[in-house]
């Protein structure tokens, strides 16, 4: 029975990843402007245009050229950037998104690293003294935050720690050779920012779900019973609330790869939305292929990820009657 | 012998938004001695919870003590401190709460949160607790006991879960039980299963007992003493025997009165036939019914078999038996909430569509559903008059000052004044929000009102009232009935006609007296013998019959073949009943019994 399951959110899993590249595929079709005539720009007579076309393949049926891009994305050859092209080679995309994910994983992990512990005990600190002045401040500056637009946020800690104490770089400048403290000063402001963006979320389900569990009769039960506070929090509540608080981490992740264009505009960072964007002025179709693919398959894997966990999770699920 | 416990005075508020106290309790005081069980007795919000929940030192959040004292072995609990009061819970005090089900967490272990209590008070090692929680299984007769404690509480029926309520709580050897309505949610043969057990085992343990209900058969049962009460005061304090048989409290008669009386033959209601017409208001005819995506005509889980009913006009027909029987998706069969998958549903002798969205407005209106939960059947967020001034508009077409007038005849018809339009539905009480559910089916003027359990959730008094209710609306408006419930009391008093549903087949079908005098259906009688009696002693007669040791707290099992009582039968003959489909026997008039038993056997 788990097994079907788990089964069945691989096969959707799988199905949205193909719907996302048909989507993707139509979307960048339908933009307007011809790919070939972008690229000469002044060279674009109607010969050049028309030999350049052949060259990329755009004089084929859409449906075929979808097909021979699906299984070039599939064999791992995402395809050659179109930038640079007129003068002669493309650069293949794979070899230039290789350090951007790298950035962008890194973040990523790091802020995960520092947010998940932080926020999940936050709102447990919250959940347990519901009411006292450690529970209200706690949810009055989250809502704050979640309140306030991502790039005012970046905007006010470059004005305290760039601006006025003037500790902290404004732009990060990655060379690809930092590492230890010289890397986490680097990057210290965009972490940061993600940080408190991504765990105002994570603490608001936590403390809501815990707050929720409580009210439930078997933590009553627990108390009746005579059960440590710390034990039915831990153990009694905890256990139930793990589905929403993986799947609120999970979307937060997800969102850290794909979603932070503002975030990694404001800093410079080198990063994967940021990529997007550059690929999306110069009209770089296959590159914003490639990124959207890539933005929209980490989704995937990791609302799978938090469905597994949710079904682990379930007793009902995981020891059928 | 000094007293196990003592209340004394004890005084109870809430505490509102304002900041203002309102009592709850007021100044109760009553004593448990060692050994004894007392049973507090009274209607919801009589503060009977609110004064069991004080001996393990313990409000409702929102509740505060106010004054008085509860001592355990001669100290105070309401006073003590938080630490000593996690030692004393669970370990001389033991809680039981009335839903198993919600109280037992679903993702830990029966067996961690048995003896969870114990092993954290430090009173026995964890291998202690788990094989003192294995002779409790044993004690409390549930099965499989060596590897219970490895299962989770969904895996086990709400029977067994309440039992295990029962070893959690004994589990730590406590001095004092508190029960808090620990059968009223069960089905009348799991009920007497599960009393039987608490009985045995308490008096094993020697353990004193509170017990807490609102059900006076079954404190007669159990209880030595009983305290009566009424809005947080005490009305009547004595012996079981006096309570019961002498009540001296006007109150305690009133509640003595709202007992039904067990079913027997007699009291079923005879309806006049003066709003009879040539077709049954509604009938059903051969219905095959259930879950599931339909194949070939047969769904995935099959729940109704062959099953044929006709509900006369002005006439109110009884559908009876436990849980997983198959009673709700009867009613949502006749609604087209569930579509069937073979046979007819007929309104006034002509086929219905089976599904709701294919019937017509007219139709529609004909057949109205009065659901068992009025809390969740009402929309909170809307006013009285939208909620009942909704239907009228659909079905009728009124508007403005017409319909403001037809909600205000609603209301009179259900008994409640005229300002509860400009209520919302949390202004009123359990009851009050019952009869705006009701008047809500009746704002369409339907033909039949389909009732599913409407006053299973109500105290006995109150349900009574809607009982009488339901009675002088038959009578004025002609309207018919299906009424479900797994109270047979209830239905016997209201129902002229009775339909016994066992796993999904009509097994016995007649008017009400026929029903309730033999020839009965073996599971008839079962459900017959097991409504308790409002007498101390009864349970020990009854656990003695045939009936009982064959086929009470066993769950019922859905079939293809045979007879689906079969594994519970006292009489069942092993070669037929479970291979061959029991023949009808008709008895007398439109008295029947689906059973391979002869009635010269059925006499014996």
């Amino acid at each position: 029975m788990i097994w079907r399951a788990l089964l069945a959110r691989l096969g959707i899993s799988l199905v949205t990843l193909w719907v996302v590249s048909v989507l993707i595929f139509i979307g960048t079709n339908l933009l307007p402007g011809d790919v070939a005539q972008i690229i000469l720009g002044q060279m674009a007579t109607p010969e050049n245009t028309a030999v350049l076309r052949e060259k990329l393949g755009l004089d084929k049926h859409p449906v075929e050229q979808y097909l021979v891009w699906l299984s070039n994305v599939m064999m791992g050859d995402l395809g050659i950037s179109k930038a640079g092209l007129g003068a002669g080679l493309g650069t293949p995309i794979v070899e230039m998104l290789g350090p951007r994910i790298d950035n962008t994983a890194m973040l990523t992990v790091l802020v995960g690293a520092i947010a998940i512990p932080i926020s999940v005990a936050l709102g447990l600190l919250a959940a347990m003294h519901p009411g006292t002045r450690l529970d209200r401040t706690i949810t009055f500056s989250t809502l704050n935050i979640i309140s306030i637009p991502d790039f005012l946020i970046a905007t006010i800690l470059v004005l305290v720690f760039a601006v006025s104490l003037g500790w902290l770089p404004s732009i990060v400048y990655l060379r690809g050779d930092e590492s230890g403290w010289v890397l986490m000063k680097t990057i210290a402001m965009p972490l940061m920012t993600l940080v408190i963006l991504s765990s105002s979320q994570i603490i608001r389900m936590t403390r809501a779900t815990v707050l929720n569990v409580m009210s439930s009769p078997y933590v009553e039960m627990a108390i009746l019973k005579g059960v440590p506070r710390r034990r039915i929090i831990l153990r009694h509540a905890l256990f139930n609330a793990i589905g929403p608080i993986v799947n609120v981490i999970a979307l937060n992740l997800a969102w850290l790869v794909g979603g932070v264009v503002v975030v990694e505009q404001i800093f410079s960072y080198p990063g994967l939305a940021k990529l997007m964007i550059e690929a999306v002025q110069m009209r770089d179709m296959p590159l914003v292929q490639a990124c959207a693919m890539i933005f929209c398959a980490v989704y995937v894997v990791l609302i799978f990820i938090a469905d597994m966990a949710t079904i682990l999770s379930n007793p009902r699920l995981r020891h059928p009657k | 012998m000094s007293a196990l416990l003592e209340v004394d005075n004890l005084q109870i508020s809430a505490r509102n938004d304002d900041d203002e106290l309102t009592p709850i309790v007021k100044g109760v005081s009553f004593n448990v001695q060692p050994g004894e069980v007392v049973a507090l007795i009274g209607e919801s919000g009589s503060g009977k919870t609110t004064i069991a929940l004080s001996s393990l030192g313990y409000t409702k959040p929102g509740l505060e003590f106010v004054g008085g004292e509860v001592r355990l072995h001669g100290e105070d609990v309401i006073s003590m401190q938080n630490d000593r009061l996690r030692g004393l819970r669970g370990q001389r005090v033991a809680y039981l709460a009335q839903s198993a089900a919600a109280t037992f967490n679903p993702a830990l272990t029966i067996g961690e949160q048995v003896t969870e209590s114990t092993v954290l008070h430090g009173l026995m090692s964890q291998e202690e607790a788990n094989r003192r929680a294995e002779d409790l299984y044993r004690a409390l007769e549930l099965p499989d006991p060596d590897r219970l404690g490895k299962r989770y509480p969904h895996q086990v029926s709400g029977g067994q879960l309440q039992r295990l309520m029962a070893a959690t709580a004994l589990c730590g050897k406590p001095d004092l039980l508190v029960l808090d309505e620990p059968t009223t949610a069960l089905d009348v043969t799991t009920q007497i299963e599960v009393l039987k057990s608490f009985k045995s085992v308490i008096t094993q343990e020697g353990a004193s007992a509170i017990y807490v209900t609102h059900d006076l058969s079954v404190v007669a049962q159990i209880a030595d003493h009983i305290v009566v009460l009424y809005a947080g005061e005490i009305q009547e304090y004595g012996t079981a025997d006096q309570v019961v048989t002498q009540p001296s409290h006007e109150y305690t008669r009133r509640l003595m009165y709202a007992v039904r009386p067990p079913p027997a033959a007699g009291q079923g209601e005879e309806t006049s036939d003066e709003h009879q017409r040539k077709a049954p208001a509604l009938e059903v005819k051969n219905l095959l019914a259930g879950y599931g995506r339909t194949q070939n005509g047969a769904p995935e889980i099959t729940v109704l078999r062959d099953v044929n009913v006709a509900i006369e006009r002005g006439h109110s027909v009884g559908v009876i038996g436990e849980s997983g029987c198959g009673k709700s998706t009867l009613a949502r069969v006749m609604a087209g909430l569930l579509p069937a998958a073979q046979g007819e549903v007929l309104l006034d002798g002509a086929a219905l569509q089976p599904a709701l969205q294919q019937r017509s407005r007219n139709e529609l209106q004909k057949i109205q559903f009065v659901f068992q939960m009025a809390d969740t059947a009402l929309n909170p967020r809307q006013r009285i008059d939208k909620i009942l001034g909704r239907p009228v508009e659909f079905y009728h077409g009124l508007k403005g000052e017409e319909k403001r007038r037809r909600v205000g005849e609603l209301l009179q018809m259900v008994e409640l004044p005229q300002e509860f339009a400009g209520r919302y539905p949390e202004e009123l009480s359990g009851g009050q929000k019952q009869r705006i559910n009701l008047a809500r089916a009746l704002a369409a003027s339907p033909e039949v009102l389909l009732c599913d359990e409407v006053i299973s959730a109500l105290d006995s008094i109150v349900g009574a009232n809607v009982i009488e209710l339901l009675k002088r609306l038959r009578k004025q408006t002609g309207v018919s009935f299906v009424f479900i419930s797994h109270d047979l009391s209830t239905v016997a008093s209201f129902a002229d006609q009775i339909v016994v549903l066992y796993a999904g087949r009509v097994v016995e079908q007649g008017p009400t007296n026929a029903v309730l005098s033999p020839p009965y259906h073996p599971y008839t009688r079962l459900l017959i013998s097991s409504v308790p009696e409002l007498r101390v002693g009864w349970l020990e007669e009854t656990m003695e019959t045939q009936e009982a040791q064959a086929g009470i707290d066993r769950v019922v099992t859905l079939t293809d073949k045979g007879c689906p009582f079969f594994d519970r039968c006292p009489r069942a003959v092993k070669g037929t009943c479970d291979e061959e489909t029991p023949p009808v026997r008709k008895v007398t008039g439109s008295h029947s019994i689906e059973c391979h038993l002869s009635e010269a056997e059925f006499a014996q």
